[in-house]
């Protein structure tokens, strides 16, 4: 990392840097509040409506969000046998390595919860493949082993992911349950790559503020043949 | 972010409605000259210096700042109350047309979340049916132009560089600021693309690479306006250079981009010769008995009630669409079609961008030194149009030209990264997994053509005569037709795209779709809708003059996007500002003359 810590909660020392930097920029626009013209219809409105003014800002719902200070606190649907489940299969698609840690470390369980819980007629169709997903792993690991999918060895996981981890080579048994596998990894991918920690095992380095861009460096020009 | 003495009239010498490109830019040339100006804004106030998501992350946003119906740019985009739809305020498609229209509901329009690419029109793009035979010419010259395009840059701060290519036109010297350094992938795309000839030159975005010169700018705009100078010097000192971080998408809340937010109505403000009243959507433009404009009448959206604006002069900015959408529905007696529509064109020669593009993914990107890829928040490399002389002798089989805008590399993981590495790496889990992600992690490149649409007579928009919107007024009904010369143009992207990659050494991202009319986008998609309200020559042909002043109502003037008369691929938001700065020097002159 070159950059500072682009991941943390406040998104590291660059970022305050920065909002420093803006100080000079921080005037805000002063506007009317509906004029008071004569016309057909506004006449004998009294003036007091004229120095009222409006207030910026964003005024909720889902069309003008808070942008700063976001909300995602909409219930949250799986239940906690779910959420073990999931987390199993979240560690088996993104285990702890040398590089980072595991899926369910930095809350990918709950990222997937949020996504499949959200009012939106994708998410809600992505609820069922998921609830559906997570109940079948369940059925064919006990169907194999006798046990949950997550009281499973990683060995006896693997023997389970290999059936529906690609789904060109999935029989036709195993076609639904590869259509779930991967909807997990994709989901799986975007809660674990978008933490610091996620960020930091690609070698994401920006979101920070710098004086200059700078020029392609002399190691990556000879590596692409520059 | 209250008003609290404001010097509230009762009468403007003109009203601006709409406060996106054209609205922003009239605000600020009327008020800097000194006349009463009241700007009218359908959307909320909204002000990006306090309300910028600039270093949010997408974990802290709802779906990982993934697109929804009412966000579908994602969370972050600054786009507030709009996107394909706005609620309340409907729109419909004929039978067999396809036709999207994004709006956007706050001060400065769209021009809070546009891409920033400031391409100027060249000398072909003002005649093209003298060049071609097709579509209409402009009834103005690049010549005309030019000097506005110059001052333009230098107002709202464009970086680029002067390459010298045909129908790319240089600026004046000491206009551009400097292009940013290009990332790995566009120097991976240069060296690919310089043998097959296509030129790849720094983009033109309205971001500000260096603070710009607020002592000697404000001369040369305004050698003979004190007030002017003095409020462009302040606005100008007020913004900071970009710091190569966050999506200008967002918006900017160091005002180192161009919106008309914080770059053209704080200096109007500034004057103390500027009121805008947001919250306030047009109904109609109202006339006295000898058919002059007397003012708009509007909704005030707070309080759902009516009112009046009068003044001496109109300005109609509220995007080409709305605008059309205006002058058809102010019908009266004397102009039972809708105002200002004599001609019958009001509506018509509506045009979009044709679009089209395909990703690639190249190895030679794979397992990169990590590098910054954020930069100025966009493309910071492009190819213009070149095939120009093939093209006119027919070897091309569609007669106008795209530009390419193209990226990718290691930008900030967000909703939808990896999608597809399933495919890649054939069901990789586990530790092949994170190794393949590390792998592919900004390996992959897009290209996406940007191109000339020819108007036609099926593309336009009316008044539906069945549908109204929460406020009464009918809504737009639109219809679209791409001709052959769009879809082919549109395969002809993506071969070529196909064939960069290839000279890349990559491979095309799943099928490439070869059939223009599939690979076409929609129209209406690529958000460069103009052409409702054509200027020309003459009053049958055409619904305004040479000066965007209607030919029947002469105290109306329109400063967006519906003026134009073709759309070249050139993204039209800095031929609008320009166009718009022309339009108001004219306006500006005929009231002092008298002639208003």
């Amino acid at each position: 990392m070159t950059g500072g810590d682009p991941g943390s909660p406040d998104g590291g020392i660059e970022r305050r840097e920065a909002l420093k930097a803006m100080g000079a920029a921080l005037t805000s626009l002063p506007i009317l509040d509906g004029l008071q013209a004569p016309g057909p219809v506004a006449q004998g409105t009294p003036m007091t409506s004229q120095t009222q003014g409006v207030k910026g800002g964003p005024r909720g719902g889902q069309w003008d969000p808070d942008l700063l200070h976001p909300r995602k606190d909409w219930p949250r649907k799986l239940s906690a046998n779910e959420l073990a489940t999931l987390g199993a299969l979240c560690d088996t698609i993104i285990p702890a390595d040398a590089k980072s840690p595991s899926a369910s470390a930095v809350g990918v369980p709950a990222w997937i919860n949020e996504y499949v819980s959200a009012p939106y007629d994708g998410q809600q169709r992505d609820l069922v493949r998921v609830r559906g997903g997570l109940a079948w792993l369940n059925l064919e690991s006990m169907k194999r082993f006798g046990k949950a999918f997550r009281a499973t060895s990683s060995g006896e996981r693997t023997k389970i992911c290999d059936d529906i981890c690609y789904l060109p080579n999935a029989t036709p048994e195993f076609q639904a349950a590869a259509r779930f596998f991967d909807l997990i990894r994709d989901l799986s991918a975007v809660g674990f790559y978008t933490t610091r920690e996620g960020m930091q095992d690609l070698g994401y380095i920006g979101n920070v503020a710098m004086p200059k861009f700078p020029e392609v460096s002399p190691e990556i020009r000879a590596k692409l043949g520059l | 972010m209250f008003l609290t003495n404001p010097k509230a009239r009762t009468t403007y010498d003109v009203i601006v409605v709409g406060s996106g490109a054209g609205g922003g830019m009239a605000a600020y040339q009327l008020a800097v000259a000194g006349l009463k100006v009241l700007v009218l804004e359908a959307g909320r106030h909204y002000d990006p210096v306090l309300e910028t998501p600039m270093f949010s992350l997408p974990k802290d946003a709802p779906l990982r700042g993934g697109g929804t119906r009412e966000k579908p740019f994602g969370f972050y985009d600054a786009t507030v109350d709009g996107g394909w739809e706005v609620p309340g305020e409907p729109y419909t498609t004929a039978p067999g047309s396809e036709f999207r229209w994004w709006r956007a509901r706050m001060l400065g329009g769209r021009t809070n979340h546009w891409g920033r690419i400031s391409l100027r029109m060249g000398p072909y793009d003002f005649k093209p049916k003298t060049r071609d035979g097709l579509g209409a010419d402009w009834p103005i010259r690049y010549e005309d132009l030019a000097p506005y395009y110059d001052k333009t840059e230098m107002l709202v701060g464009i970086y680029g560089e002067n390459n010298g290519l045909e129908n790319t036109p240089d600026s004046s010297a000491g206009v551009l600021l400097p292009p940013p350094a290009a990332r790995p992938a566009e120097l991976l795309t240069k060296k690919a693309c310089d043998p097959l000839g296509i030129p790849v030159i720094p983009a033109h975005r309205a971001v500000l690479s260096i603070r710009q010169d607020a002592t000697t700018l404000p001369r040369r705009l305004h050698p003979d306006n004190a007030l002017a100078r003095r409020v462009l010097a302040e606005s100008m000192r007020s913004r900071q250079a970009c710091f190569w971080a966050t999506e200008c998408g967002r918006g900017c809340s160091i005002k180192a981009n161009f919106q008309s937010t914080t770059v053209l109505l704080p200096p109007a403000l500034a004057t103390g010769n500027c009121d805008i009243v947001p919250d306030a959507m047009v109904r109609e433009v109202t006339l006295d008995k000898s058919g002059r404009a007397t003012g708009v009448s509007y909704i005030d959206k707070r309080t759902r009630s009516d009112r009046h604006a009068s003044a001496r002069v109109v300005v109609l900015a509220a995007s080409a669409c709305e605008t059309a959408r205006i002058l058809l529905n102010s019908k009266s007696a004397l102009f039972p079609a809708g105002l200002a529509n004599e001609s019958g064109l009001v509506g018509k020669y509506l045009m979009d961008t044709v679009g089209a593009g395909i990703s690639g993914q190249i190895p030679a990107l794979e397992n990169l030194p990590p590098y910054h890829y954020d930069g100025a928040g966009g493309i910071h490399r492009y190819m213009p149009w070149w095939l120009y002389q093939e093209q006119l002798a027919g070897k091309l089989g569609f007669a106008r030209g795209y530009h390419v805008e193209f990226g990718g590399g290691k930008g900030m993981p967000g909703p939808g990264i990896f999608g597809g590495l399933e495919g890649y790496t054939q069901g990789a889990y586990g530790k092949r997994f994170k190794e393949a992600a590390r792998r592919y992690y900004g390996s992959f490149v897009f290209f996406d053509g940007r191109g000339e649409m020819i108007p036609n007579e099926d593309c336009y928009c009316e008044l539906d005569p069945e549908q109204v919107d929460q406020w009464g007024i009918p809504v737009l009904r639109f219809h679209w037709k791409w001709s052959d010369h769009e879809t082919k143009q549109a395969a002809h992207m993506v071969k070529t795209f196909a064939g960069i990659i290839e000279a890349m050494g990559g491979k095309p991202v799943g099928t490439v779709q070869t059939d223009g009319a599939r690979a076409i986008a929609r129209g209406g998609q690529i958000i460069h809708e103009v052409g409702t309200c054509r200027m020309g020559t003459e009053a049958k042909s055409s619904v305004l003059n040479e000066w965007c002043q209607s030919w029947e109502v002469k105290n109306l003037f329109v400063t967006d996007g519906a003026p134009f008369v073709s759309n070249a691929d050139k993204n039209p938001t800095l031929s609008i500002l320009a166009l718009a700065w022309r339009t108001c020097d004219r306006l500006v002159e005929e009231l002092k003359r008298g002639n208003l």
